[in-house]
């Protein structure tokens, strides 16, 4: 592993914490908070998944969210646009807020919200319709493009803005699911990325990837940074160190360790995150 | 070392008999298949062979004078009251002029069928012109001489045991010497309601009370069916009321048919006051017949749906009803479609639940509209079966052929319908 190279000469470090007590170490504030979370719960339920996380995340920064299976970290992505209203057992409490709102008062639509924080699922899944539909359809159901000019115009901008207009510009009328994994995942992020969101959230986007289509997918991450917010949740510590400015570590349910990617990989502060990224558990 | 080889050893010795289990078992399912396909296949060939005969039938050609004097004896042609048959008649006369006596001439009358009448009144109807002159036509032999012909009444018993007399059967020779007896396709059949003559009987009145109920059953099954399963699968909260719910529609799917027809007459005629025999009602009651099943497919469609496919949809902003209506419900389908089909089938071939609503009696008459009175096809194979003529024998064979060729069609549709439209993902 790349990372557990320099991991030696850190261990010694006096202030090291190694039991689980649900606090929070390093720091969980962002220099430009955009959403926060303040001690969110979620329960599905009697199972407590998530126990007092809070976290802020920043305007124009990938934040990666790593940890082993099972430790909450996709139930907290899938809080942040509300995805989790869908399970039926599932109950969230605490406070998130999106540019100072909270997303689940009582006026909040999770239509409106899930436009301005949009997700990228862990397996590529197009729609079965074309190319072109796929990008078109967040547009379409919220009505941004007046015409068929301005819609042809967000198709071909967020294919661009995805890295995959060269590979499909002459076949938009092909169905999504004909292009290879890689491809597909990139065309979801385009159909993401052409609502124009604020937030992106992404599970796992690469597991089901080649390491050629994964790097693709974080260069593209790379550019995108620049306008968005990106959430990442990764089983990939390489691709967390890569991409991302800050990592969050999730354990059994609790958010043990938040700091910038350079501290969290060569000074963890918390035993459990040291021992999950020299690979001692995970 | 030693274990692998006790270990090789315990495998060898078990293979032949897993591999006798083996052969035992797949002979078992080749004989089952076996015993499948013998009882279909002597299923189709009694069915065929009883029913093929019914698709033709037996003609004979008379000379008929279209005389004025009988037809219009005041000068006026009245079609209602105009003795057609007593033309028919004194043209067998002409042809058999040795034959006397009434005994004789009523027998010989009876080889040719009353429909001859209709025959001509409807040419005479339709032509008046024609009135004064002499037609050769082809009329319909009666229904025991087409049995003779078809070889269906042995003409070799005693003449006590056969309803054809040893005259008639050397009248019908000497027409089939002449070369005026020919069996031709029975067009009677297909274009004719219900009659008690069996050589006038035609299946047309049934099919149309069939598709007329068919009709309403569809157009009210598979929209309230979908709507349903939609709502349950999709919008319901899951509670207790919505197992209640569950279990209720899997246990109607089960209930005999004839509950629901009771339940028919109960609601349909005697509270909501419908007519009987109606196929309104019969499509009614087979609705309620066909929703469980409808239901039931409609929903293993949606939950067939790939909950990525929802997410992905989800994730970008669409309301459930967005969801349900771009995504899921295109890709549910061609399950619903072929659930739907088959809940037709079902109906179609549903007869026990229109007998409590009125629907198996004896109805001459094409019907015109949802209202008229109307019998429906497996009803009408019952009605037949029922009928003593020889004659019917084969038509209740030819009407099972032709509704197994109704159903025969509905499932190729349904298999078509799932093949196109099927999608991937």
């Amino acid at each position: 592993m790349v990372t557990s190279e320099g991991m030696s000469t850190v261990t010694e470090i006096p202030e090291r914490r190694t039991e689980l007590t649900g606090e929070t170490v390093g720091n969980i504030r962002s220099d430009h908070p955009f959403m926060v979370a303040e001690d969110v719960n979620v329960y599905y339920g009697d199972n407590h998944a998530i126990q007092h996380v809070s976290l802020e995340i920043g305007k124009k920064e990938v934040i990666a969210l790593i940890g082993p299976s099972g430790c909450g970290k996709s139930t907290f992505l899938r809080c942040l646009n509300r995805m989790n209203d869908t399970i039926e057992t599932a109950r969230v409490t605490g406070n998130i807020t999106l540019d100072g709102k909270d997303i689940y008062r009582k006026e909040q639509d999770p239509v409106a919200l899930r436009a301005r924080v949009g997700m990228v699922f862990q397996k590529p899944n197009p729609f079965p319709k074309s190319i072109y539909d796929n990008v078109a359809y967040g547009p379409r159901i919220h009505g941004l493009a007046a015409d068929r000019a301005e819609l042809d115009n967000i198709v071909h901008s967020s294919l661009e803005r995805a890295g995959l207009i060269n590979e499909v510009k002459d076949r938009l009328d092909e169905p999504g699911t004909s292009l290879s994994g890689g491809q597909q995942q990139r065309l979801c992020i385009a159909r993401t990325i052409a609502v124009n969101p604020e937030v992106i959230l992404m599970d796992e986007p690469c597991s089901a990837l080649d390491p050629l289509a994964t790097a693709r997918i974080e260069d593209l991450m790379d550019e995108l940074c620049e306008d968005y917010a990106i959430v990442i949740v990764t089983h990939s510590m390489q691709q967390a160190a890569r991409v991302s400015k800050r990592v969050a570590y999730f354990h059994l349910g609790l958010l043990v360790e938040v700091d910038e990617t350079d501290k969290i990989f060569t000074n963890p502060r918390h035993k459990l995150t040291e021992d999950y990224i020299t690979g001692r558990i995970g | 070392m030693s274990t692998d080889r006790t270990t090789r050893r315990k495998v060898e010795a078990g293979l032949p008999r897993r591999r006798r289990k083996e052969a035992r078992f797949k002979v078992l399912g080749m004989l089952a298949t076996a015993v499948g396909i013998l009882f279909l296949g002597v299923f189709f060939a009694s069915l065929i062979g009883k029913g093929a005969s019914a698709f033709k039938q037996t003609y004979l050609q008379l000379e008929i004078e279209l005389s004025e004097t009988v037809l219009a004896p005041d000068g006026e042609l009245d079609l209602a009251f105009a003795d057609f048959e007593g033309l028919v008649r004194a043209s067998l006369r002409r042809e058999l002029p040795d034959v006397t006596g009434r005994q004789d001439r009523r027998e010989l009358y009876r080889i040719v069928s009353i429909g001859a009448g209709y025959q001509l009144r409807d040419l005479v109807a339709g032509n008046p012109e024609l009135l004064g002159t002499t037609q050769s036509l082809w009329v319909p032999a009666s229904s025991n001489i087409d049995m003779l012909i078809k070889g269906n009444i042995d003409a070799s018993l005693a003449e006590a045991l056969r309803p054809v007399s040893d005259k008639q059967i050397a009248w019908v020779e000497f027409f089939r010497e002449a070369g005026r007896l020919e069996t031709r396709f029975n067009s009677a059949l297909f274009s004719n309601g219900d009659s008690r003559e069996p050589e006038l009987a035609g299946i047309k009145g049934a099919v149309m009370g069939s598709l007329y109920m068919l009709m309403v059953t569809m157009v009210l099954s598979f929209p309230i069916g979908v709507a349903a399963a939609i709502y349950l699968e999709e919008f319901a909260p899951r509670n207790r009321w919505s197992d209640l719910i569950e279990v209720n529609i899997n246990n109607l799917a089960a209930v005999p048919s004839i509950v629901f027809g009771l339940l028919g007459l109960a609601v349909f005629i005697n509270w909501a006051a419908l007519p009987r025999s109606a196929p309104l009602v019969g499509g009614l009651v087979l609705t309620l017949l066909t929703l469980p099943v409808i239901i039931i497919a409609s929903r293993a469609a949606i939950k067939a749906v790939p909950p990525s496919i929802r997410e992905a949809a989800l994730g970008l902003g669409a309301s459930q009803t967005q969801v349900v209506f771009h995504h899921v419900l295109p890709l549910a389908m061609p399950g619903m479609l072929t659930g739907a089909i088959i809940g037709m089938s079902r109906a179609l071939g549903e007869s026990a639940p229109l007998l409590m609503i009125g629907m198996v009696a004896f109805i001459v008459d094409v019907p015109g509209s949802l209202t008229d009175p109307a019998t429906a096809l497996p009803v009408q194979i019952f009605l037949w079966a029922d009928s003593p003529e020889r004659a019917f024998a084969e038509r209740t064979s030819a009407a099972i052929i032709v509704l197994l060729g109704f159903l025969l069609v509905m499932n190729l549709t349904a298999v078509i319908l799932r093949k196109r439209m099927e999608r991937k993902w």
